[in-house]
């Protein structure tokens, strides 16, 4: 199994995501993780999917993704020819004893604390999953109280845009 | 462009009569009540008043599968829409052009659990191509333009108009025609022409090469292209279920239909092949049998115009993403060429190999020796009584396989059956659209009697409708296909496959006609027979097709044990094929 990382752009209509949700789960796909947002046209909304799965499936994953009426257009996001991120939000329990360790892994980190209580902080942290599975590995022992991940989002290196030949399609229809 | 000002229910059928619907199946209820206010005035929508929603949907495919539009059928929210899922999922899995429009409760109620509140486009959403949910009146007559497009092109398929209540009563400017707003949806339906001259290439260079032929050739309407290029390339041809009738079954290289209860000519014809030549089939399962021991020395040649299809199940050697009628003349074309510049297959050997598998194990039954009928003569004389020009409409179970082996095919959409989703029930409905399509021809519908339990209460429809469909019922009293799997697989351990007698004799009732079908033919209107005798069958049909002013149902008695042969066991290799029970082909007779 492998991980490969899927720009899907789809028109910004209701039931997208179901549509999209529903493929992986009834074909038996796998989804590592999935984040959703509108493009710089608001009629695109563009879905950064992560899934697992080998060569051959791949295939099919896209195939099938294309033969749902909404999805504009597909590309798979090589990690080198791309910029791959995510954020997460996490919780670490910290005390006046250990409060000044765990902020020197996030500067260490390029994190951010973004909330200070007594005995805990809220840190910020974006990056690559590589990255960001070192930092929550380095703050586990201090106590993970809470991890939200976004699902990463990823864009291609250099000056073209995936959008703007689907937005022609799109103005070429209405 | 006109513009008028109407309700959304007037714009609704004002938009399926744009679109060229002139007959629709279903039945009202709350939700889409307002659509049927303007269909009562509607001189150019015939409504055809179906007893279940699962009927209305049948009889869509029916109707699209004979006339080559798109069927409609109409149903009313919650169980109404819930009741037509069956028919979706099965006109999904043999890709047959339905557009069904259901009404939804009011959009300030939709998700608050209404009263006859389901979500059908949530349920829908895994069989269908596409569906819709409209709660704006504005968008109903785009939203209709564009189901029909997309149900009608490319790979053809179910899609359903879920039209909330409010939207049918608001008042709209009605405007026609309408531009689609479908910028994700381009079929592709031209072929690539090198991956054609490749494939013409491994054709002229191949020794043992199969053209593998699937429904996507009769959706395509490629019957005559298909001859020409069978007769071009010399090769043989097999035609699966979906795709009987695209070459005539009296072809000399027809070799039958492939799959668990195929030929052996055909199955062995894929098996032994270095070439498959894939048209608008997708290997389905029943075709292949276990995967990794299919056709193993060959290479394949795929074309089918959805990509998904391609490399899905068996790897493509030379994939061509294209309409089969276009994908096919190409080929011609291309043969051509590989022909004029020398470069011609020779199969000498490969026929002497496959006529003497087809000479050695022709399809043929055993007739029961207690005197009983046998199903399969049934199924024979009514083909040869009835001729090529009828319609034949199965149900799904050993009836159906009887009937793809033994009525003979000679024309493209003759036959029509639940192929991929196999519903029981399937035949008189989808009969009954056929009929109402197809006026003029005679429909057959051959179901079993488990199969006719589920969906007779059409006959009532048939019978008031004035739509005079035959039904011969292959009455064996039994569930027969599982019970031949118990026979085969289960000890003959006959758990709940009887459908004629009591299971404790204490709660027997005396008779083993339940229901008598001569009597409930009569109850709905339509005219009864009975036959258990072959001296009797020719009669009875003859009886059958001289009635034409109301259906006619035939309750054929038949043999209870007869069973389906040849057969290639579930999850086995179609190398393990038998003829008979225990009976293997032997593959190098001949050689």
């Amino acid at each position: 199994m492998s991980l490969h990382t899927l720009s899907v752009l789809v028109e910004n209509k209701p039931g997208i995501l179901a549509r999209v949700a529903a493929l992986f789960s009834r074909r038996g796909f796998n989804i590592e993780s999935l984040a959703v947002g509108t493009t710089e046209h608001p009629e695109i909304s563009r879905m950064t999917i992560v899934v697992n799965v080998e060569g051959l499936p791949l295939e099919q994953v896209t195939k099938q993704l294309n033969k749902l009426i909404n999805v504009l257009k597909i590309v798979e996001l090589d990690t080198s020819a791309s910029v791959q991120r995510e954020l997460i939000l996490i919780k670490v329990r910290a005390d006046a004893e250990t409060r000044s360790q765990v902020l020197e892994t996030v500067t260490l980190f390029r994190a951010k604390v973004v909330d200070v209580a007594p005995d805990a902080v809220t840190i910020e942290a974006t990056g690559n999953r590589d990255k960001l599975d070192a930092f929550i590995r380095v703050l586990e022992p201090f106590g993970i109280k809470e991890l939200v991940q976004s699902g990463m989002v990823a864009v291609g290196r250099g000056a073209r845009s995936i959008t703007d030949r689907s937005l022609r399609a799109i103005e070429r229809s209405a | 462009m006109t513009t008028e000002q109407m309700t959304g229910a007037q714009a609704l059928v004002r938009a399926l009569e744009n679109v060229g619907v002139d007959t629709v199946f279903g039945i009202p209820g709350g939700a889409i009540l307002p659509a049927y206010d303007p269909i009562f005035d509607s001189t150019k929508l015939r409504h055809i008043l179906v007893r279940h929603e699962q009927g209305a949907g049948h009889a869509a495919q029916g109707y699209a599968q004979v006339t080559g539009k798109v069927g409609v059928c109409m149903a009313t929210s919650g169980p109404g829409a819930t009741n037509l899922v069956t028919a979706i999922s099965d006109a999904y899995m043999d890709s047959v052009p339905i557009v069904a429009i259901t009404g939804q409760v009011a959009s300030s109620l939709i998700g608050t659990d209404g009263f006859q509140e389901a979500d059908i486009a949530g349920i829908t959403m895994p069989i269908t191509k596409h569906n819709f949910l409209v709660t704006n009146a504005e968008e109903i007559g785009r939203t209709v333009a564009e189901a029909f497009h997309i149900a009608g092109t490319g790979r053809p398929g179910p899609v359903l108009v879920d039209i909330s209540k409010d939207a049918l009563q608001a008042t709209v400017e009605f405007e026609w025609p309408v531009q689609l707003q479908l910028p994700g949806y381009r079929p592709v339906t031209r072929p690539h022409s090198k991956q054609v001259r490749e494939a013409a290439r491994l054709i002229a260079r191949a020794e043992r090469p199969v053209l593998y032929v699937g429904g996507g050739v009769l959706k395509a309407g490629a019957a005559a292209e298909l001859k020409v290029l069978t007769e071009l390339t010399g090769a043989p041809v097999v035609t699966t279920l979906m795709a009987k009738g695209a070459l005539p079954d009296s072809h000399p290289q027809h070799m039958g239909m492939p799959g668990m209860h195929g030929s052996v000519g055909a199955v062995g014809a894929l098996q032994r092949s270095d070439l498959l030549v894939v048209l608008g089939a997708r290997f389905d399962d029943r075709v292949t049998g276990n995967l990794d021991g299919f056709a193993p020395h060959a290479k394949v040649v795929h074309a089918d115009i959805d990509p998904a299809e391609i490399s899905k199940n068996r790897h493509a050697d030379v994939p061509i993403v294209g309409d089969a009628r276009e994908v096919i003349a190409d080929l011609i074309v291309a043969v051509q060429a590989e022909h004029e510049a020398g470069r011609t297959g020779d199969y000498t050997d490969w026929w002497r190999q496959l006529d003497a598998w087809r000479d050695t194990y022709p399809l043929g039954y055993d007739t029961p020796d207690d005197g009983s009928l046998s199903p399969q003569y049934v199924i024979e004389r009514i083909g040869r009584l009835v001729g090529p020009e009828a319609y034949y409409v199965a149900g799904v179970g050993q009836h159906q396989m009887w009937t793809a082996q033994f009525v003979k095919y000679e024309r493209p959409g003759a036959f029509l059956n639940s192929g991929g989703a196999g519903t029981m029930g399937y035949a008189v409905p989808a009969a009954m659209g056929a009929k109402a399509g197809a006026p003029g021809s005679q429909v057959w519908a051959i179901d079993g009697d488990g199969c006719f339990q589920m969906t007779n209460q059409e006959l009532a429809t048939c019978a008031i409708e004035g739509i005079p469909i035959k039904v011969a019922i292959i009455n064996n009293g039994n569930l027969g296909m599982v019970r031949q799997w118990q026979t085969l697989f289960y000890e003959g351990r006959y758990s709940n496959t009887t459908l004629h007698s009591q299971k404790s004799p204490e709660r027997a009732v005396g008779t083993t006609m339940i229901p008598d079908f001569v009597k409930l033919a009569e109850a709905y209107g339509c005219i009864g027979l009975r036959c258990d005798r072959a001296e009797d069958v020719d009669e009875v049909i003859a009886k059958a097709m001289e009635i034409n002013d109301a259906p006619v149902v035939i309750d054929f008695v038949v043999h209870q044990d007869a069973m389906v042969w040849p057969m290639v066991a579930a999850g086995t290799t179609n190398d393990d094929i038998k003829i008979a029970r225990d009976m293997a082909p032997d593959w190098e007779n001949g050689d």
